[in-house]
């Protein structure tokens, strides 16, 4: 089968470390370590476990983090080499898998936990904190927390993956490609709404309106009882879909701390050759880029004894702020099979219940989708999403062969 | 004997003229037919100053002469207007010092010994102790500025402000608590436009924005023809309100100046006379002015400007009962600034100096800018607008958008913030308005830094609005495109596009007039 793969090659990590970030085409021309090869099909012979051919796959700002090398190594333990990347994935069941018949449209939760691992499941999964998975590199698989970071499952950039039933959802037959190809990051954007337990009138911030912050803005919306959302856009596009997912305010990156401090009366300040920071601020903030501007952003917006909730992968970055200010520093990572914020309900199922919205709707018809041979086109593509006014970039193997 | 204020047709014969423009100035061409509304020129002075001011205290209008009001024992507070005015600051001494120096020896004469002095800036920004030192003098400062005798009012300083009451139209009047308690409040103004003084001083130079909030509001200034002619500007009826309601409870010896127009020092005098008159000195300190400001840095043309003292003269000064000072005060300033014109025109060409109330020691930002032009300059009349209704107005300024951080923070927020969402005064008096007024970091800043008060953007907004209800376009000259846009009004590069760009609105063949100021002048519109 045709598949893009990861491989190891410690030259192109430095290269895509070095230049990834500023300069995507070198990184889709040169530096990435991905290729796009003829490899066999991905295979588990365990009970649940059944193969997919891969309908839509998206390009995820971690996935663009690894290939650039910003990744952090703690992550290096917890993949396996060569792999297919994508997890974000709507697919066709090619065999029936225990209640679900070949031929059912499905997305997948990505997740490898204890069950899909074939092991006892952990004390995390017991409960239903399958994001929380302590078994992620043991069991009758190869280390890798989700599909698309494991060597044995192969991921959404091929044409063929394979995953268990545990991590299939059908998807309804009014929903397109397009849209159910968001149904996994709004899965993780509504986990990270219930992970910010904000409390009634809160104000809150979302740094960053790529599909991450966008999403997260819009299940903050409709799943708590928050007041003004505040949302941190780069792009004029970025800035209209972020009032539409429910932003109160939106500002500029220049403009964040000016904003909050209007917004919520605080108090600023100028330290020397340092970025400025509030006193007061929101009552929540949201890192939704991953990037040190935007998490300081967050820390220095944020109201003493607030939280601030790391959405986007974290990059190092000045915690001061956390320590003077006793701030919650929060982690938010994938989505769990059983929430316990919405009452144990999965966030893939409230996922499925919020696609309606007509915001989503329209982001999901401006996916722009690439056959896997046109990669380089799509990375850069995905590299400059806000600039080029696109949500989400995705792949779609079918157009591939 | 100075020459009445004159209306200018231009034809074949007439020079380029002087055209301001920030800290700059060009030579425009004007099409054939414009009328340019030159003011008076400076009017005699007083032959003495001192002489002046002591008959003034000893024989004032509808009151007693002040030694008379004076005892030991008093109360006695002394206000006087801020750094706001004149424009540009007087050359020293200041004639608010040798007045204040006046009044200070006679209630030492009396035996006074409760004195305070209260610059009434209002929701302007503190002045620093230098500003202050130039509007009292080096021994009035000396004498009561390290004792904390001299002071600018706080007007959110809720502990040191009096509600003396709501007038008969409900509106709150709250002032200075020294000020409202005092036997005697002696307030020394300099009356350099029409609309500033009488029943403006107290009311509003010593309120809070409590008080404030009644008169400075969108709909009021909307209906205020002009604020230059406060019979009927509905600002300043509000003002005479709570004057007359203060003058009820306290007693308010009003002292009020005029100066003449000569508000450039010697090198750039030319800027007051009429283009062809220009002698060959004249000439000479233009072209050198031009050369000088072509090629220097944007910080050394901000000091070219702001570092300009003018030699302003004493035109008159009265003393006593407030509005009897006012109406012998308006007299001399209508002589001093009045210029009859005949009918309206459709286009009205403007050029924004350097300088506005706003901005002394600070940077004219667009939204002082659109103050000065479409606030000050479009209701420098007494009648009708010097614009037809649904006319256009040109106007000169680069409108970059500069802010001082120190003075103007508010100013940032509200042009990023507010005017990102809505230009209407109405609709952002109704929504961000009180935001503004009460974020305690404004209010921190105002108190404590030299910030101008969170909501001072907004006024500076609705002085504009009469113009922005009355005109249909507004179009700058060699302006910033985004900053202007920002704002609600078009960008050209010439007049010739400006025109252009306004036959939409008022035809190809349009009537324009030009007003020349500085010095100030209103025009009397038939």
């Amino acid at each position: 089968m045709l598949a893009l793969e990861m491989f190891r090659s410690l030259p192109r990590h430095v290269a895509g470390k070095a230049v990834g970030a500023r300069m995507p085409g070198v990184l889709s021309g040169y530096a990435a370590p991905l290729r796009l090869v003829t490899i066999d099909q991905p295979h588990v012979a365990k009970p649940g476990w059944a193969r997919l051919r891969s309908r839509l796959s998206g390009i995820c700002g971690s996935d663009l983090g690894a290939l650039s090398g910003r990744s952090s190594l703690y992550f290096s333990g917890l993949v396996s080499m060569p792999l297919v990347p994508g997890h974000e994935v709507v697919a066709e069941l090619l065999d029936d898998c225990e209640d679900l018949s070949a031929g059912s449209r499905v997305v997948v939760d990505p997740i490898l936990r204890c069950q899909a691992r074939g092991v006892a499941s952990c004390e995390s999964c017991r409960a239903g904190a399958t994001n929380r998975c302590d078994r992620v590199t043991v069991g009758h698989l190869s280390p890798g927390l989700q599909t698309g970071f494991c060597a044995d499952t192969g991921g959404g950039w091929g044409e063929i993956l394979v995953a268990h039933r545990s991590q299939l959802h059908v998807v309804p037959d009014t929903f397109s490609d397009e849209q159910a190809i968001l149904v996994e990051p709004l899965a993780c954007a509504v986990h990270t709404a219930l992970r910010a337990q904000v409390g009634a009138n809160d104000k809150v911030l979302v740094s960053g309106a790529g599909s991450v912050g966008l999403l997260t803005t819009f299940a903050l919306r409709e799943l708590t009882d928050g007041g003004e959302i505040t949302v941190v856009a780069k792009h004029p596009h970025q800035r209209e879909l972020a009032r539409a997912f429910g932003a109160t305010d939106v500002v500029a990156p220049d403009h964040v701390l000016r904003g909050v401090r209007r917004a919520t009366g605080a108090f600023q300040v100028e330290p020397d050759y340092s970025r400025p920071f509030l006193l007061g601020g929101v009552d929540v903030a949201v890192d939704a880029v991953g990037s040190r501007e935007s998490l300081e952003t967050a820390l220095h917006a944020t109201r003493a004894g607030g939280r601030v909730v790391l959405s986007g992968m974290p990059v190092p970055a000045d915690l001061s702020a956390a320590w003077f200010r006793e701030l919650e520093v929060v982690g938010s990572y994938g989505s769990a099979e059983r929430e316990p914020g919405a009452g144990g309900r999965g966030a893939f199922d409230i996922a499925l219940d919020l696609m309606d919205s007509s915001a989503v709707q329209d982001v999901a018809a401006s996916v722009a989708s690439y056959p896997l041979h046109r990669w380089r086109e799509a990375l850069d593509h995905a590299h400059s999403a806000g600039r080029l006014g696109t949500v989400k970039v995705a792949f779609d193997p079918r157009r591939s062969a | 004997m100075s020459r009445p204020g004159f209306v200018l047709e231009v034809d074949d014969r007439t020079p380029p003229l002087v055209v301001h423009e920030g800290e700059g100035f060009r030579l425009e061409s004007f099409p054939h037919g414009t009328r340019v509304i030159y003011p008076p020129e400076s009017l005699p002075t007083v032959p003495d100053v001192d002489e002046a001011i002591s008959q003034a205290l000893l024989h004032p209008l509808d009151s007693e002469p002040l030694p008379a009001l004076l005892r030991p024992g008093m109360r006695l507070t002394i206000a006087f207007d801020d750094l706001s005015i004149p424009l540009p600051p007087m050359r020293a001494p200041d004639i608010r010092a040798r007045i204040i120096e006046a009044v200070l020896t006679m209630a030492a004469d009396a035996g006074v010994d409760d004195v305070q002095l209260i610059a009434a800036n209002a929701l302007h920004r503190r002045m620093t102790a230098d500003e202050i030192k130039h509007i009292v003098g080096e021994r009035v400062f000396r004498s009561f500025f390290p004792q904390g005798q001299l002071y600018n009012h706080d007007a959110e300083d809720h502990e040191n402000l009096t509600h003396v009451g709501l007038t008969d139209r409900g509106e709150d009047v709250e002032i200075n608590r020294r000020a409202a308690e005092s036997d005697l409040l002696v307030y020394v103004n300099v009356n350099l436009v029409a609309m500033d003084g009488g029943h403006k001083s107290v009311p509003i130079g010593l309120a809070s924005y409590r008080s404030l909030r009644h008169h400075h509001n969108a709909k009021t200034m909307v209906a205020s023809h002009s604020f230059m002619d406060h019979t009927r500007s509905h600002l300043h009826h509000s003002a005479w309100r709570m004057g007359r309601m203060l003058s009820d409870h306290l007693k308010i010896f009003q002292i009020e100046t005029t100066l003449n127009n000569d508000v450039f020092p010697d090198n750039y005098k030319f800027l007051m006379k009429r283009e062809w008159e220009w002698s060959l000195r004249d000439q000479g300190s233009m072209l050198a002015a031009r050369r000088g400001l072509a090629v220097a840095p944007s910080r050394v043309r901000h000091r070219m400007f702001h570092d300009l003292r003018a030699p302003y003269g004493l035109t008159g000064i009265n003393a006593g009962e407030t509005e009897a000072v006012h109406e012998k005060t308006i007299e001399t300033v209508h002589r001093q600034q009045l210029v009859e014109v005949q009918g309206q025109t459709d286009v009205l060409v403007m050029g924004v100096a350097y300088l506005g109330p706003y901005n002394v020691n600070s940077t004219m930002n667009p939204i002082l800018a659109t103050c000065m032009a479409l606030g000050y300059y479009f209701n420098s009349y007494r009648g009708q607008p010097l614009v037809r209704r649904g006319g256009a107005v040109i106007v000169y300024h680069p409108m970059r958008a500069d802010f001082n951080q120190l003075h103007h923070p508010s100013y940032v927020d509200f042009y990023e913030e507010v005017l990102a969402e809505s230009t209407d005064p109405l609709v952002v008096e109704e929504k961000f308005e009180q935001q503004y007024a009460t974020d305690p970091w404004y209010v921190h800043l105002y108190r404590t830094s030299h910030a101008y008060h969170g909501v001072h953007p907004f006024y500076m907004w609705y002085w504009a609005a009469h113009a922005m209800d009355h005109v249909d376009d507004v179009i700058w000259v060699g302006a910033d495109p985004a900053t202007v846009r920002r704002l609600g009004f078009r960008a050209a590069s010439t007049l010739a596009d400006a025109l252009e760009m306004a036959s939409s609105t008022v035809g190809p063949d349009p009537s324009i007039s030009y007003l020349h100021n500085p010095p100030h002048l209103i025009a009397d519109v038939r």
